[in-house]
């Protein structure tokens, strides 16, 4: 169960190319296995982050001071396209991000981040890209400032940015809920819904059989 | 009685709310769970260590896919992935969950034996650990991927929280001019409508051009859902699709299927439904395509150049590009047609079933791939793998020069240790052209079927047009 999001006040890297894909985020080798948390950290961005021969690659912002001790990202449009893999967002975490703001993130990966704990924010590309400028403005000592229960972010400048949230997302990030336990409260309902849908469609839950 | 004008997305949810959760988020009921290899067998393990079990195995299947080896015999299959097999073996039989293992009728990749079983059905939820689950949207089903913990959610309860998505319909119009198929036009709106064109919404494919494809095409329609942004890609079932379903092993049958396809019949969007978008591609304007860059998005037609940074006003845009070029070691502006390559795949949940088969033997039969060129084909299934054996495609493509493997993802995200070599080239029938997708360094093209038989043959992007007999 992901620990609990209130409040943050944190160092911000601005990531700002558009598409940026979970293949790019975590490459598929890293997570091959039923046992990788804890050890993805070091692989986030690996395809951007290290050159060829292993080392750093020092363009990359993420690899520069201060934005190494960064706890939210700033993303382009559409971050996080394309696989489903959680492990993305767990590399994330696990290099310490814990809030990622942008214009437009992938569908799957938008909602992986609720499950583990992680705020995705979404708010204008032109917000975004305001915050990306004053970041870099203070050579990234700027801190933003992200309030969940106000549902505000605060700029490096002090200009305050209210943002929309699915409330019971919001709870459930609040709260560190546990929805697989939520969700078994109402196994009656569930049950019942199965048992009506037996007979309206038996082809669902006798696949394969002659009834 | 149906209310007027409901979309196919509205008839498929509505059907499955268990409860409301406030704010247009419901608790659906998932009809089908299709587990794979490496997401599978991590929630299975995961909901054991939470001393909880599966809510319906019945419900639950089991294959394979992601990271076993595709080489001849299996040969090869790297520790960990024999580590991935070995959990979902335990676990499925301990929990009652159908496994189509290796070797066995019915094991292949995920998005091809759930149509292929007769799993996927007009007016199912089904739901996988992949994203690629949009594909079985196909039929007329409501199929999206799921992340970590969505999956150990439905294994304990058989059902999904979601959001209702937005509704955009895409409608396909016009005849498919020669040489153009599915892979194509799916490709084409991606260009269209861009990465990102599709986020938030469900899509539903219609118009004539859909209409017309055969089944397995508007698999490879609705699988490329995903790469426009939607998590979800519909097409509305008819004939074809019942007489694609008859017959097949989980298929309803006798009265049941009479029944259920009079179910199936009422699903279809009204004729006033209203969709939150609409688009349109004229068909008849579309050639086959190419990507050129490091996201579907970036795609052109076969005859078509590589886009030059230098005519950007946008500095994104513009860097954007330069990144995809120097990535891909293209030059600003020179044509894609004629570039050489490296490595050719015939596989991925997108282009691996039988029709894909048939259609780049059509191009290779009688010819051999290019000096230098290594072209694989990895069928979708067994199933597949043995229906294209029977009529003798394997040996079309082994006396061309193409390597003709087992059923798997194989090199369409290289799992499993089947890469494409750092900057090397390659042409993939597959979905994905990210950075790294298919190796670290490796530069991907997606492409149809005949056009990647196409530059096997040539060792360079080509016009299948040129070759097609």
């Amino acid at each position: 169960m992901p620990k609990p999001f209130t409040q943050l006040t944190a160092i911000a890297a601005p990531v700002m190319r558009s598409n940026i894909d979970t293949d790019v985020i975590i490459r598929i080798d890293r997570i091959v296995g039923n046992s990788v948390r804890g050890s993805l950290g070091k692989w986030a961005f690996g395809a951007l982050r290290y050159l060829p021969d292993g080392s750093e690659n020092p363009d990359f912002i993420l690899n520069r001071e201060p934005y190494r001790q960064a706890e939210i990202l700033v993303t382009g449009p559409n971050f996080g396209c394309g696989s489903s893999r959680g492990a993305a967002v767990w590399s994330l975490q696990e290099m310490g991000i814990r809030a990622v703001i942008g214009s437009g993130f992938g569908d799957i990966f938008f909602a992986n981040c609720f499950q583990n704990g992680v705020l995705p924010i979404v708010v204008d590309k032109g917000i975004v890209d305001g915050l990306a400028a004053e970041v870099e403005h203070t050579q990234g000592a700027g801190r933003i400032s992200v309030d969940l229960e106000a549902q505000t972010i605060t700029s490096p400048s002090g200009k305050q940015i209210r943002f929309e949230i699915d409330p019971r997302r919001r709870a459930g990030l609040i709260g560190g809920l546990d929805e697989v336990a939520l969700t078994l409260q109402r196994d009656d309902e569930i049950r019942a819904f199965q048992a009506a849908d037996r007979t309206e469609r038996p082809w669902i839950h006798f696949a394969g059989k002659s009834v | 009685m149906q209310k007027p004008g409901r979309t196919l997305l509205a008839k498929i949810w509505d059907q499955h709310v268990i409860a409301k959760m406030g704010d247009d988020t419901d608790l659906l009921h998932v009809d089908r769970h299709l587990l794979h290899d490496l997401g599978g067998s991590r929630g299975l393990l995961d909901l054991k260590s939470r001393n909880l079990s599966v809510h319906n195995p019945e419900l639950t299947f089991a294959t394979p896919d992601h990271a076993i080896s595709t080489a001849p015999g299996r040969a090869g299959t790297i520790k960990i992935g024999q580590d991935l097999l070995a959990a979902p073996r335990v676990e499925t039989s301990a929990s009652g969950i159908a496994m189509f293992d290796i070797d066995e009728p019915g094991q292949g990749i995920v998005h091809v034996i759930g149509p292929e079983l007769g799993l996927s059905l007009p007016g199912c939820l089904i739901v996988c650990g992949d994203s690629h689950t949009c594909t079985h949207g196909g039929l007329g089903a409501l199929a999206f991927g799921i992340g970590s913990s969505e999956l150990t959610h439905v294994l304990a309860t058989q059902a999904i929280i979601q959001r209702r998505p937005k509704t955009m319909r895409v409608k396909f119009e016009g005849a498919l001019p020669f040489g153009v198929t599915a892979k194509d036009l799916i490709l084409a709106l991606i260009g269209q409508i861009g990465a990102a064109g599709g986020t938030g919404y469900a899509v539903e494919y219609a118009g004539s051009a859909i209409r017309d494809l055969p089944v397995e095409g508007r698999l490879t329609i609705c699988n490329l859902s995903i790469e426009l942004g939607a998590k979800m890609g519909l097409i509305a079932p008819d004939e074809k699709t019942y007489e694609y379903i008859r017959g097949r092993a989980y298929a309803p049958k006798g009265e049941m299927w009479d029944r259920a396809v009079a179910a199936w019949r009422q699903l279809p969007s009204d004729p006033d439904a209203v969709f939150d978008k609409e688009v349109v591609v004229d068909v008849g304007k579309i050639i086959p395509q190419v990507t050129w860059g490091i996201s579907p998005e970036h795609v052109i037609g076969v005859d078509g150049r590589v886009p030059d940074p230098g005519q950007i006003a946008d500095p994104a845009k513009r860097a954007a590009i330069e990144t995809a070029l120097d990535y891909m070691g293209l030059k600003a502006g020179a044509p894609i047609m004629g570039t050489p390559v490296d490595w050719v795949f015939i596989g991925s949940c997108t282009n691996s079933r039988l029709s894909d088969l048939r259609a780049a033997a059509a191009v290779a039969r009688g010819r051999k791939v290019a000096p230098g060129v290594r072209a694989w084909v990895v069928p979708g299934s067994e199933t597949v793998k043995r229906d294209a054996v029977a009529e003798g495609l394997d040996r079309i493509f082994i006396e061309a020069g193409f390597e003709w493997r087992e059923p798997g993802c194989s090199m369409c995200l290289a799992a499993n240790g089947e890469t494409v070599a750092p900057g090397q080239r390659s042409v993939s029938t597959s979905n994905r052209n990210f950075i790294g997708r298919q190796g670290p360094r490796a530069r991907t093209h997606l492409a149809s079927p005949a056009t990647a038989a196409a530059a096997a043959i040539s060792g360079a992007i080509a016009d299948v047009r040129t070759m097609e007999r």
